[in-house]
């Protein structure tokens, strides 16, 4: 289909690439500035998928799968990530019943 | 047709990452994030991951997700009361990750040849492509994440009890 | 250009077939609960309820739309906008008759053809949650929010058994793409035997057919699993704070993913639009009897009324002289190849929603814990069992 736009038919993998780099320094901007402890857990999560998105581009371009199964592999630790993560927060929150994450700073109860 | 596509869904996943970043409630966060894997998931598909775009929905989106909604609404977390840090790291925070943002992404379009374009169809990895990669060469890594699966889920359990 | 037409039209085409199914699946089950129980169920819109859910569809358009003063009304607006969504996406990988000829076009029923179409159905079931732990959240209610939380650990729980259920047959059929797993369960064996998915292959699987639809059911908060909504417990759960369309919504995703996980249970374990019996033995004669038998008996109770008083004296002859009318459509040869398939698949389809009206009027809720014990301890290593049996039978066997 033609477009009405001055657009390239084919995006290059660059622009792929960039995008990885926007998302994933979004990422990191939140989980510097951010102080909820359950929003700074999901721009990590952030960080990974943008990650994710380099390891398939790359993928694509040198017509292999290992790039697919690095971000299979990616997901399967996230996934065991959350869950020890997320219980890791429910017991935070149950003994000190708050969820930001510099008052969670003494070591002691 | 591809371009278009492209345009479209990597301004839903910044838009959605910026949204993640500067809202203050985290189940707006958390949604804004699904929208970021939802748009993610079909740039996989442009980019020919088949499995992987249907893995994401089904394991981040439909898993990981919510778990995580699921715990704002246990705990019944509330927005951010303070503002978020202090004015003077955010000063300093901002221009530095711009900085490591333009670095990366000058690298990103100097070091890859121009002529370097995705072609949809060009590659696909379908459920065959990485079953046949994961059973064979893959296969050491693919064990030992279950067995890290299985710790995590007794570490669940155990950070779960009661008495800690 | 052509391309975008056709999926166009076949889109609305689709879009407009499942929201009437969803409405008349309710006006069935109101009529078979009502039977089950003993009463005539609706009666008085239209011969025997039939125009009721039209009169529904009026009455909640019409309605006022509250929005609470309490409520986030974004999130509160967006929920039942997506779980409609998403309720009506999932049926578009579904084929419904193999491909036939049209104008010298190849078409076939079904929107498209994905390679990864059981793994789609799996991606928006999976994101189906939302639409309800979102509208319970937004509520700011806590009943909706109990609801929602249970919804949530429910889902996620009972995905597990459904995923594994539906790998065991694909392990034998090697594909994940709805339309070659109908095609791979063509034939009979000894000539008599269906060669679908719960009966043959290398280990019948009528193991994991039984644990999908037992986890259907709590994937679509049907009785025995419909905690979310649990009105003896939570007033309406995750739809207390909501009226008129936006709670339609939630009511018509809820029937349109019935419809579709019905299809989809079809398509993988009752071998798709294959007959029960082979055409040889008079298979394609099952809907003309059907039809005709349906009409001649409409006839009959239209002579010998019971009620003189009511709609059916002009009804039933309509009706019966429609029935006798479609029947003969069923033995045209052109019509043949296209009729026949879609009305086994309609017809399985159809009797595994009567089913879940079934087990609705049957059986009584489950308690939480019961739910959550039954999923973790009891049909999940059930269908890890299973799939582990199936592998090695399918890997001794050398398929």
């Amino acid at each position: 289909m033609q477009l009405p736009l001055p657009l390239p038919a084919q995006v290059p993998l660059s622009w792929y690439l960039i995008l990885s780099v926007i998302l994933f320094v979004t990422g990191a901007a939140g989980f510097l500035l951010r102080r909820n402890i359950i929003t700074v857990f999901m721009c990590i999560e952030l960080m990974l998928n943008a990650v994710n998105l380099t390891f398939i581009a790359f993928s694509h371009q040198l017509k292999q799968v290992d790039g697919n199964l690095f971000a299979f592999f990616v997901m399967v630790v996230a996934a065991a990530e959350a869950a020890v993560g997320l219980a890791i927060i429910l017991t935070v929150f149950k003994n000190r019943s708050t969820l930001e994450v510099d008052e969670v700073s003494s070591m002691k109860l | 047709m591809d371009a278009l596509l492209f345009l479209v869904f990597a301004a839903i996943a910044v838009g959605c990452a910026i949204n993640l970043v500067l809202q203050t409630h985290p189940i707006s966060s958390a949604l804004s994030l699904v929208g970021v894997m939802g748009s993610l998931a079909v740039l996989y598909l442009l980019l020919g991951g088949e499995f992987l775009a249907a893995v994401q929905l089904i394991v981040y989106a439909g898993a990981i997700m919510v778990l995580f909604t699921f715990v704002i609404m246990l705990l019944n977390a509330g927005a951010e009361k303070k503002p978020s840090r202090k004015v003077l790291s955010t000063a300093v925070a901002l221009p530095l990750l711009f900085t490591l943002a333009g670095i990366g992404a000058y690298f990103a379009a100097t070091q890859t040849p121009s002529a370097d374009v995705v072609k949809f169809g060009a590659f696909t990895a379908g459920p065959l492509e990485i079953g046949r990669a994961l059973f064979t060469r893959y296969l050491l890594p693919f064990e030992v994440t279950s067995v890290l699966i299985l710790i995590a889920i007794l570490g669940a359990i155990v950070l779960a009890r009661k008495e800690i | 250009m052509d391309f975008y037409l056709i999926t166009l039209v076949k889109m609305a085409l689709t879009a407009i077939v499942l929201l009437t199914c969803c409405a008349y699946a309710v006006w069935v089950e109101r009529k078979v609960l009502a039977h089950i129980q003993l009463r005539p169920g609706p009666y008085f819109v239209g011969p025997h309820g039939l125009l009721q859910p039209l009169a529904d569809l009026i009455k909640l358009l019409t309605k006022e739309g509250i929005v609470p003063s309490h409520v986030n009304p974004f999130f509160y607006l967006i929920a039942p906008f997506l779980a409609v969504t998403l309720g009506l996406t999932s049926i578009v990988v579904i084929p419904f008759t193999p491909p036939f000829e049209v104008l010298g076009h190849q078409v076939a029923l079904g929107l498209t053809d994905l390679n990864i179409g059981v793994l789609f159905i799996l991606a928006i079931s999976g994101l189906g949650v939302y639409g309800i732990a979102i509208g319970g959240w937004a509520s700011n209610n806590k009943y909706s929010l109990m609801g929602s939380l249970r919804s949530s650990a429910q889902m996620v729980s009972y995905e597990l058994p459904l995923a594994l259920a539906i790998a065991a047959p694909l392990l034998s059929i090697n594909s994940l793409n709805f339309r070659q797993i109908v095609n791979a369960q063509e034939g009979f064996a000894f000539g008599i035997i269906p060669h679908w998915s719960i009966f043959a292959g290398p280990v019948p699987q009528i193991l994991s057919f039984l644990i999908f639809i037992t986890a259907a059911f709590a994937e679509t908060n049907r009785v025995p699993f419909d905690l979310p909504e649990a009105e003896s417990e939570l007033v309406a759960g995750f739809h207390t704070e909501y009226s008129s369309m936006m709670f339609a919504s939630f009511f018509m995703a809820e029937y349109a993913n019935i419809i579709t996980i019905c299809c989809v249970a079809t398509a993988l374990f009752l071998g798709g639009w294959h007959p029960l019996w082979p055409s040889a033995y008079g298979s394609d004669l099952v809907p003309v009897v059907l039809l005709a038998g349906a009409g001649l008996m409409l006839l009959f109770h239209a002579v010998h009324a019971a009620r003189r008083r009511t709609w059916d004296r002009f009804s039933f002859p309509v009706f019966g002289l429609l029935f006798l009318g479609l029947a003969p459509l069923f033995l045209i040869p052109v019509l043949k190849p296209v009729l026949i398939p879609f009305f086994w698949f309609v017809a399985k389809a159809g009797f595994l929603v009567f089913v879940f009206i079934w087990i609705r009027g049957t059986l009584p809720r489950f308690r939480y814990d019961q739910l959550m014990r039954f999923a973790w301890t009891f049909l999940f290593p059930l269908a890890v069992a299973n799939l582990l049996v199936t592998g090695l039978v399918v890997a001794l066997t050398g398929n």
